[in-house]
Formats: C-alpha cells, sequence, structure tokens
C-alpha cells in the first residue's frame, strides 16, 4: 500500500508496461524490480547496460556571485577551485560535523553549480541551504526533471546508438549538453555510467531508443542497492546519518586537506576536533560467511560476546556470490581480516571485517 | 492419494499419510524474488500454527514462512542448502520447505483449496 502523500515517477506509465513491482522508498513509489528479477538486473548491468530511473533524487542549481562561497559553506568544499564540469561528491554537515546529505557539486559555470541530493533528504537540504543563502548574493533553483542513470561497460555505446556522444566527458564531470539538460559521468553502481537530468518529453524520447538496444535494460531499485553495496558506497540514512561525520564514514578523502585546518564550512570546529582525538568507530566491510545474508541493524560482537558495532547494509552480492555488508565497528577492531560474529535472529554468524569495495569500481578516469 | 491445501499466507501443503509437505506458492516466490538462502528448520522440532518454521531470504530482505498446521517437523529439504533458487524455479516441486507430522488434521479444514487460493490471489 502506498499512502496518499506518496510521490510517483512521471515515467511510471514506463515502468509499468515494463512490468514494474512498485515498493516505497524515501516517500516515492518505486521500481523495484522488473519480471527479469534482481539477479539478472544487477548482473546485467555489470555486463551490458542498466537503465535506472532515479528521478526521486533531486537537482538544485545555485547561482549567483556568491554561488561557490554558499557551498564553502555549506559543504566542506572548495567550490571555486573546481574547473568548470568538474564534480565532486561532498557533504552537507551540521554543526557537530554529522552528515545531514550526500551529494555531488558540479561546476557548470562561473558562477553556476548544480548539486544533486538524496530522494530522502531532498526537502530537508533545500530548507537548510534556502536559509544559508539569506546571507549569500545567491540563488537555489530546485529543478523539474526526469532523472535517469545508465550504468555499465556498455552505456556509453549505448548512449552513443541513441544519439548522446559522451566523448570526452570522464568520470566525475558534467556538463549541459542541451538545454535543461544535465549529463554527467558518474553513478552509484561501481560501473562506468551516466546520470542525465532532463525534461520528461526528452527523457521519454530518450528512454525509447535506449531500450531498443538489447544491451539495455530497465533496473530496478533492488538492483541498484545491492550494485552500490558491492561497490562499497553508502546509502544515506543507513550508512550515513546524521550522527555520522566524514571521519567515522571514512570518507575524508571527499573532504580536501587544506580545509581541514583551516575551512569555514558548517561543522569545521566540530570535525576538527574529531580528527584531533581520532573516531570510536569506523565503517568497514563485512563479509559473513557461508550463505546468509546479515543487514542492516545486525548487532556485531567478538569472540567473547563483547559489543563491537553493528551492521548498517547488508544482502547477498550478485556479483560476488556471497553476502556483502558495511557497518561501524570499534577503531581496534577496524582492520581487514579481523574475525567478528553478527547476531542474526539469535544464532552467531562469523563475519570478517574486509576493505571496500567488493567489487572493483570500473570508472573511466582517463 | 495426496489433497493439496492453500493458506492465506501463500504457502501449500501436500498432506499423504499425516505428513504435510510444506512450501511457498509461486505467487509467493514471485513476490519474495530471486531466493540466496534458506534457513531450515531442525528435524523434530515441534510447531505449532503460527510459528515460524523458515526464514527465506532475498537479495533484498528476509521473509518468514509460518507453520499452516501444528505438527513436528520430520525432514527439512536440505538441496535448498546449496541451491535456494529451486524455490524460485519450482516452488510447487523440487522447491519445496519441510515436511511434518500433523498433530491436528482439523486444521486442514479451515485452508484453501486450489481455486479458493486462485480466487484469493486474484
Amino acid at each position: 500500500m502506498t499512502g496518499e502523500h506518496t510521490k510517483h515517477l512521471s515515467l511510471e506509465d514506463l515502468h509499468n508496461a515494463a512490468g514494474a513491482r512498485f515498493g516505497a522508498f524515501a516517500g516515492w513509489s518505486m521500481p523495484l524490480t522488473y519480471p527479469a528479477g534482481v539477479m539478472k538486473e544487477h548482473l546485467h548491468t555489470r555486463e551490458h547496460a542498466g537503465l535506472f530511473d532515479i528521478s526521486h533524487m533531486k537537482l538544485f542549481e545555485v547561482g549567483g556571485p556568491s554561488a561557490a562561497a554558499l557551498l564553502n559553506r555549506a559543504c566542506p568544499l572548495d567550490a571555486g577551485a573546481l574547473e568548470i564540469s568538474q564534480s565532486k561528491y561532498t557533504f552537507f554537515l551540521n554543526e557537530a560535523a554529522g552528515i545531514i546529505d550526500d551529494l555531488i557539486v558540479t561546476r557548470l559555470g562561473d558562477h553556476r553549480f548544480m548539486v544533486v541530493a538524496n530522494a530522502g533528504n531532498a526537502t530537508e537540504d533545500e530548507k537548510h541551504v534556502r536559509a544559508l543563502a539569506a546571507d549569500f548574493d545567491a540563488k537555489v533553483e530546485p529543478l523539474d526533471r526526469v532523472f535517469l542513470a545508465i550504468q555499465g561497460p556498455e552505456a556509453w555505446a549505448a548512449l552513443s546508438r541513441a544519439g548522446i556522444e559522451t566523448g570526452s566527458l570522464l568520470f566525475m564531470h558534467g556538463v549541459e549538453p542541451r538545454q535543461h539538460w544535465f549529463m554527467s559521468r558518474s553513478g552509484y553502481t561501481g560501473e562506468d555510467g551516466f546520470e542525465i537530468g532532463l525534461p520528461e518529453a526528452d527523457a521519454r524520447d530518450l528512454v525509447g531508443r535506449l531500450l531498443q538496444d538489447d544491451r539495455v535494460q530497465w533496473i530496478g531499485l533492488a538492483a541498484r542497492d545491492s550494485l552500490r553495496l558491492e561497490a562499497g558506497l553508502c546509502l544515506h540514512g543507513q550508512d550515513l546519518t546524521a550522527e555520522i561525520d566524514p571521519a567515522s564514514a571514512g570518507l575524508m578523502w571527499a573532504i580536501p586537506k587544506e580545509l581541514r585546518a583551516s575551512g569555514h564550512f558548517i561543522g569545521a570546529d566540530a570535525l576538527r576536533s574529531i580528527l584531533e582525538r581520532g573516531s570510536s568507530q569506523k565503517r568497514v566491510g563485512l563479509k559473513p560467511d557461508g550463505r546468509q545474508p546479515v543487514r542492516a541493524g545486525a548487532a556485531l560482537v567478538d569472540a567473547d560476546g563483547n559489543a563491537a558495532g553493528h551492521v548498517t547494509s547488508g544482502g547477498f552480492g550478485p556479483s560476488t556470490g556471497h553476502p556483502v555488508a558495511m557497518g561501524y565497528v570499534d577503531n581496534a577492531l577496524a582492520k581487514p581480516g579481523n574475525r567478528l560474529f553478527a547476531d542474526v535472529r539469535g544464532t552467531r554468524i562469523p563475519i570478517e571485517v574486509t576493505s571496500l569495495p567488493f567489487t572493483p569500481h570500473r570508472y573511466r578516469k582517463g | 492419494m495426496a489433497n493439496t491445501y492453500f493458506t492465506e499466507d501463500h504457502e501449500w501443503l501436500r498432506v499423504e499419510g499425516g505428513v504435510a509437505t510444506v512450501g511457498i506458492t509461486d505467487y509467493a516466490q514471485e513476490q519474495l524474488g530471486d531466493l540466496v538462502f534458506v534457513e531450515l528448520p531442525e528435524i523434530g522440532r515441534k510447531l505449532a500454527k503460527g510459528d515460524t518454521a523458515v526464514v527465506v531470504e532475498s537479495v533484498k530482505a528476509a521473509s518468514d514462512v509460518y507453520a499452516p498446521v501444528d505438527g513436528e517437523i520430520t525432514e527439512a529439504n536440505t538441496s535448498l542448502s546449496s541451491d535456494p533458487s529451486l524455490v524460485n524455479s519450482a516452488a510447487t516441486g523440487d522447491g519445496w520447505l519441510w515436511k511434518m507430522k500433523l498433530s491436528n488434521a482439523s486444521q486442514l479444514d479451515s485452508l484453501m483449496d486450489e481455486a479458493a487460493y486462485k480466487a484469493h490471489i486474484g
């Protein structure tokens, strides 16, 4: 059942026609799987090209003479140092350096930036950045777009056949190839791929052309989740929350070194003191022994039964062929190879701390 | 002659000589999606109707399968340990979950036959 406030994708009719099974996610009715099923959808994406409707995610354009200054305040980011078309993974932090949301910021022009935010946090994100914008000569404009991801080793070739040349666009770069289009080489599967925000009519046309290609299939949210988990990528609301800081999450690579010392972003002071004293827990990969999945919420203990942490995402990895998980464990236990136990319905499942990702990233970096 | 019964929770039971073979229906496996693990019950375990007998795990989620009637587990389908996808490919055949000795056969009267179950899932 979906509630009365559930939001519906503007391409819902296309998903229905493709036989999608829908489920609620972050206030949206989303295609979870198509008739092929999550396992085949996942593997198809790793081998060919998967088409995802991710219109639940929100695109904001931030523009104006102080747009970079606004973003530098809202995020641990040097927005002015980005080259035009360069994208950067970053966050909105609260004063305690907790992650309000993780996002991707792309510089579109001298004073224009595109911000891509998560569905579940879109309303809060907009409120947050609008409130900040009051102190800057900058405007925040939420865009009404269909947002598609096409992911996998054949994504670029399928787009090319559909008339979209991706040419020299490299991983973590984004451009505006047509009016009201935003296309970046990015994604959340660990594969090469693209995310394209575009008006509905254009989206219908593009989807029609892409699906004529046997290499392209609709992929649901269930496979999107197993793909991102194998790729070791965080889902906000599970692996990242407003109570988790970037140091504990192992995401300090996203924050330029100079900013850690001297940045004036919200949460900078709190983050500096966290870095000084060291975080107590750390995000790690977790590989359960055997075939039984260990899922979000499972408690982790050491060999003596002492609390060791908890699982924040877990499931089965169709490409790895075994269960995969990630979670937070006490710093002293966060070493790959360390053996712990997960409590699954009263049974102790042996589980090993591993490095991430489980499947190597295959991004097109140059 | 075996009689087949169905429950509102999308299980089937094939009853022969006081022993029921239990599985989930094709409709149920389709709803669950690709199964990757089945937590099988211990032989000899006594179950009351409504107790969790088996947990089936898809890529995405874990789901309980309940005992449709009272009884004692006599066999578990151990071939599911190496190939849980049998439940997807043959839900009403090789993908059976467990066998149980019925302790109250009159409970079968409240279950559905195939025609009623088909009407139930629409």
